[in-house]
């Protein structure tokens, strides 16, 4: 088979041991092909594990500048015999296999119609460095310099980034660069390079990658530097993957910007909680007095602060939490991504409660959705759960840079200062509807020394914060915590929609990082004729564009990474239209990020149109 | 429901150095059984209050869920109150505290929110060293759920069905020592003598103040059989007398006779207590756990103030936060802005 031809347009996908290093070199790799101005997409598909397992590493580099996974593997680098017959499985016909060619290839596993490309990595090593760890760490950076010659990465780029990643180390510069050049070196005398896919700076890149210069960044320190920006100053928590980064990133950025200069005091707090219990709780309590104060968390850490959410949405407390969500259930699969925590947090807790929850889709949005989190937090005094996952939260993604706007000012919500209490001639009812949005109004412990002191509870309360068993006073009280989550509806983040070229009666749904896949296979399908509308929900509650979308649609294909379809039930559970039969259900959760193949896939057989190419033959050619 | 008391005031009621009377440090009417050990803790936690002249709105009550976390609703009604979740107070109050750092904290508790499904939040509040008085209102038993044998029910008590107690107790004071609590103390509830003056100190020691509080519980605790009836206790209690000294005060002691100990708290007050003995140091936490247990083992329960460590770092020491408190900061504070977002996208390229 002929080996595939593509400038600026393929997948190529590390097979690496944990723990050997792999992550900083395959990084390089990423960012280099980041700064020669080529839109890519690097992610980690990494086991729960420290040292041993097999890892791996995908970069697509998409010249349309698609963001989501593709789908199929064009190059493998092979590093790590244990996965290696599953590897070259994988390549689609015409890849190209990079192996470590110390050892002879295993005959079982020699594929006909993919290409093979042997470097002997180990000896190379062996004969280089005497130091075990050095053997292991530069073979990593060898193989990227293979690549260099290989796949035409910039070399100069690839030696800066050395240079920075080194900046402080300077003696390590120098061997690093070396073993760049000797892989490059290698291939060059070795191969035919470059290889049919390969890179070429100054090609054309789509209006939306040309409009910004693009920065590389995940959405778990997205998060924190929102968190940063919308002052917060508490931060509790309990480590688990994939969320322990944001608060790791949350103190990085406390160190550099909230030391005070005088007294090198800090101007904020973070403590490690024993449990997600505790850390929920200790939100909620610096919540109630005035600070602004998160946590972040995946699954099982939901399903533990869910009673202290409960208390937060019913005594009526800001909080922000960020649940970077990962496959479930129970401890599932703690590296790999889902996003199967919507019902769970939309409901957290006993009882009728429910939770403002928000959707960001990239890690702009990972950062501005965190600032307006804690607004909205206050706000409506509740809960308000930002919903990221692996994929976006611990993955690099290129973004357009972060913005601020200097004159935008917090909102901290409808709080009684002592000067407002003082002037006050009427009795202060923590939870009267005074406006009639629902949202009453707070006062913070000390703020005067006769009025505004009140009872905060998850017991039942009258108006003036009373303990009542009264089922009058219960339903009223409940009552307005639903006008107030109908408030939430014009407060929230908006739904984007896009309507197709052409008129249709047809649309897909989706959020999160489901989007980039999405919209990659909504082009794919409009170039086969095939429109759709789309909306990518941003927030819950819905709001009502979201209803009308679905009034306005016959079909609609829900998009969502989990089994259960847990959004089109969510839309059917809080929309007021009759939609459970518009409503088609794709999902996917293996754990992997969905890819724009799946999807239009799906899609087309859907709407009974025969998939157009089988890009995976169904059988292998193996040789003989 | 918490009933309104009449606001009748005295007119010659004695006001302390804040103007206040006791009855500002009142709250509502308790809803407790009538007898109910943890109303006579409210009153001390009152008279406590208003002897330290305590403004009332600089109090922040916290507690869990059980008897005795309702009390927070039937004392200094003036304050600011977070009845949380059960066995969950110490990380709100945790939370509360790292907001603002000015107010004083008290959180009210009993054996089963503490002991029990609080165990773990507890235990950390202590390693943190939180400075909050904890009073633990502690009566071996559920009583919102009429009468189950809570965690620190001695073994061998009979319950009010006539089951007898198989299991170990969970000695909190000893827990406390253990795991770092800077202030431990026991009491009784019906032993205002000693039980005021304890909570006094308690609020002034900056640090985490454990207060045990034997509280018998007298509608399912408090039969014969039980070793935390009033009868019982009063039977086993080996007390060792504490007198406080707010700083500005003159020192005058209440006790003539035995060994007076003098502790200098770190605001200046002074607490004088009576040891049962001359070899038991109170500020050597193995000699605390080495009398708690001898005492225990000759089945006398020994309370008192019975470990201080006074020069510990607090939670906010340790995390050196800035002095004024963080929810006092404001957005120029603590906003980077737009300049610094636009070096972090440099260093992003």
């Amino acid at each position: 088979m002929e080996p595939k031809q593509s400038v600026n347009d393929f997948v190529i996908k590390f097979a690496n041991v944990n723990g050997t290093g792999s992550a900083s070199a395959n990084g390089m790799f990423a960012k280099a092909i980041f700064r020669m101005g080529i839109p890519v997409s690097p992610r980690n598909i990494f086991p729960s594990n420290i040292q041993g397992l097999p890892t791996w590493y995908e970069v697509r580099v998409s010249r349309d500048g698609y963001l989501g996974r593709r789908g199929g593997i064009d190059m493998m680098v092979s590093v790590n015999p244990q996965s290696f017959a599953k590897d070259v499985s994988e390549l689609d016909p015409g890849g190209y296999m990079l192996y470590d060619a110390t050892k002879p290839l295993d005959l079982r596993h020699v594929r006909r119609d993919i290409h093979y490309l042997g470097i002997p990595l180990t000896e190379m090593c062996l004969r280089e460095y005497s130091d075990a760890r050095q053997r292991q760490l530069f073979k990593n950076v060898i193989y990227v310099g293979a690549l260099s010659a290989l796949l035409n990465v910039d070399f100069s780029i690839l030696k800066d980034l050395v240079s920075e990643q080194f900046k402080g180390k300077e003696k390590l510069i120098t061997p690093n660069i070396h073993a760049l050049e000797m892989g490059h070196q290698y291939a060059s005398t070795h191969f035919d390079c470059p290889l049919g896919i390969h890179l070429k700076a100054g090609e054309q890149t789509p209006k939306h990658i040309q409009e910004f210069d693009q920065i590389l960044m995940d959405g778990n320190t997205a998060a924190a530097l929102g968190a940063v920006y919308a002052g917060a100053t508490v931060a509790a928590w309990y480590p688990i993957t994939p969320s322990t980064s944001v608060v790791d990133a949350f103190e990085k950025y406390c160190r550099r910007l909230r030391i005070d200069p005088g007294t090198g005091k800090k101007n904020y707090a973070i403590v490690q909680a024993e449990d997600e219990l505790s850390a929920m709780g200790m939100v909620i309590g610096a919540n109630w007095n005035g600070a602004r104060a998160f946590t972040a968390t995946s699954g099982p850490g939901v399903s533990l602060m869910s009673e202290f959410l409960g208390l937060a949405y019913f005594a009526e407390v800001p909080a922000v939490l960020v649940d970077v969500q990962r496959a479930g259930p129970s401890t599932g699969m703690p590296t790999r991504t889902q996003q199967s925590d919507i019902l769970a947090a939309a409901y957290a807790s006993h009882g009728d409660t429910k939770h403002v929850l928000f959707f960001p889709a990239t890690p702009a949005e990972c950062f501005s959705m965190t600032v307006e989190a804690f607004d909205l937090a206050e706000r409506l005094q509740t809960p308000v759960i930002i919903m990221s996952d692996l994929d976006l939260g611990m993955n690099e993604w290129m973004s357009p840079p972060l913005k601020f706007d200097d004159s935008y000012r917090y909102d901290r919500g409808k709080v009684l200062s002592g000067e407002d209490l003082e002037a006050m001639t009427e009795r202060f009812g923590r939870y009267l509807d005074v406006d009639g949005d629902g949202i009453p109004y707070r006062t913070y412990p000390g703020a005067h020394p006769t009025k505004g002191a009140f009872f905060t509870r998850g017991s039942s309360r009258d108006e003036y914060a009373a303990y009542t068993e009264d089922g009058d006073v219960y339903v009223r009280n409940m009552d307005r915590l639903l006008k107030k989550f109908e408030t939430a509806k014009s407060l929230v983040p908006k739904a984007k929609i896009k309507p197709a070229q052409k008129p249709t009666k047809d649309a897909l749904l989706f959020f999160g990082t489901t989007a980039s896949p999405a919209y990659e296979a909504l082009e794919t399908l409009e170039k086969e004729g095939i429109h759709l509308d789309t909306l990518r929900l941003r927030s819950f509650p819905f709001t009502q564009e979201v209803e009308d979308f679905i009034e306005a649609h016959d079909r609609i294909f829900v998009i969502e990474q989990n089994r259960d379809g847990q959004m089109r039930r969510l839309l059917l559970n809080e929309t007021n239209v009759e939609a459970n039969a518009k409503l088609i259900s794709v999902v996917e959760y293996d754990g992997l990020p969905v890819t724009a193949r799946k999807i239009a896939s799906v899609i087309r057989g859907h709407l009974g149109i025969d998939n157009v190419t089988h890009l995976v033959p169904k059988e292998k050619e193996l040789a003989s | 429901m918490t009933y309104a008391k009449p606001a009748f005031r005295h007119p010659d009621a004695k006001t302390n150095d804040v103007g206040c009377t006791r009855k500002d440090y009142e709250g509502g009417l308790s809803t407790l059984c009538a007898g109910c050990g943890h109303d006579s803790i409210s009153a001390a936690i009152i008279d406590a209050c208003f002897e330290l002249s305590i403004k009332p709105h600089r109090v922040a009550k916290l507690s869990g869920i059980g008897c005795s976390s309702k009390t927070p609703a039937y004392f200094l009604s003036g304050s600011h109150s977070f009845n949380s979740v059960h066995g969950r107070m110490p990380s709100v109050a945790t939370g509360a505290n790292l907001a603002n750092r000015d107010l004083i904290y008290i959180g009210v508790s009993g054996d089963g929110d503490t002991a029990s499904i609080g165990m773990g939040q507890f235990a950390h509040v202590m390693r943190r060293n939180l400075n909050m008085t904890y009073i633990v209102e502690n009566n071996g038993c559920y009583g919102l759920t009429k009468g189950q044998d809570s965690a620190t029910m001695d073994t061998d008590s009979v319950s009010k069905k006539g089951d007898i107690n198989p299991y170990t107790p969970i000695d909190l004071v000893r827990v406390g020592i253990e795991v770092g609590a800077t202030f431990v103390g026991r009491s009784f509830s019906g032993d205002k003598a000693q039980l005021v003056p304890l909570i006094k100190a308690a609020i002034s020691h900056r640090g985490f103040a454990l207060l045990d509080v034997i509280s018998p519980c007298v509608t399912f605790n408090n039969h014969a059989g039980s070793t935390k009836s009033y009868a019982s206790f009063r039977e086993h209690n080996e007390a060792m007398p504490v007198d406080f000294v707010p700083r500005r005060e003159a020192i005058t002691t209440s006790y003539d006779a035995g060994v007076v100990h003098e502790v200098c708290m770190h605001d200046g007050s002074v607490l004088r207590l009576q040891k049962v003995n001359e070899e038991y140091d109170i500020e050597d936490p193995q000699s605390a756990l080495d009398a708690i247990a001898h005492h225990a083992k000759e089945d006398r329960i020994l309370t008192g103030l019975l470990y201080i460590k006074r020069d510990s770092e607090e939670l906010h020491d340790v995390l050196q936060t800035a002095s004024k408190p963080l929810n006092t900061l404001n957005q120029r504070e603590l906003c980077p802005g737009s300049r610094f977002l636009d070096s972090i996208n440099a260093g992003l390229r």
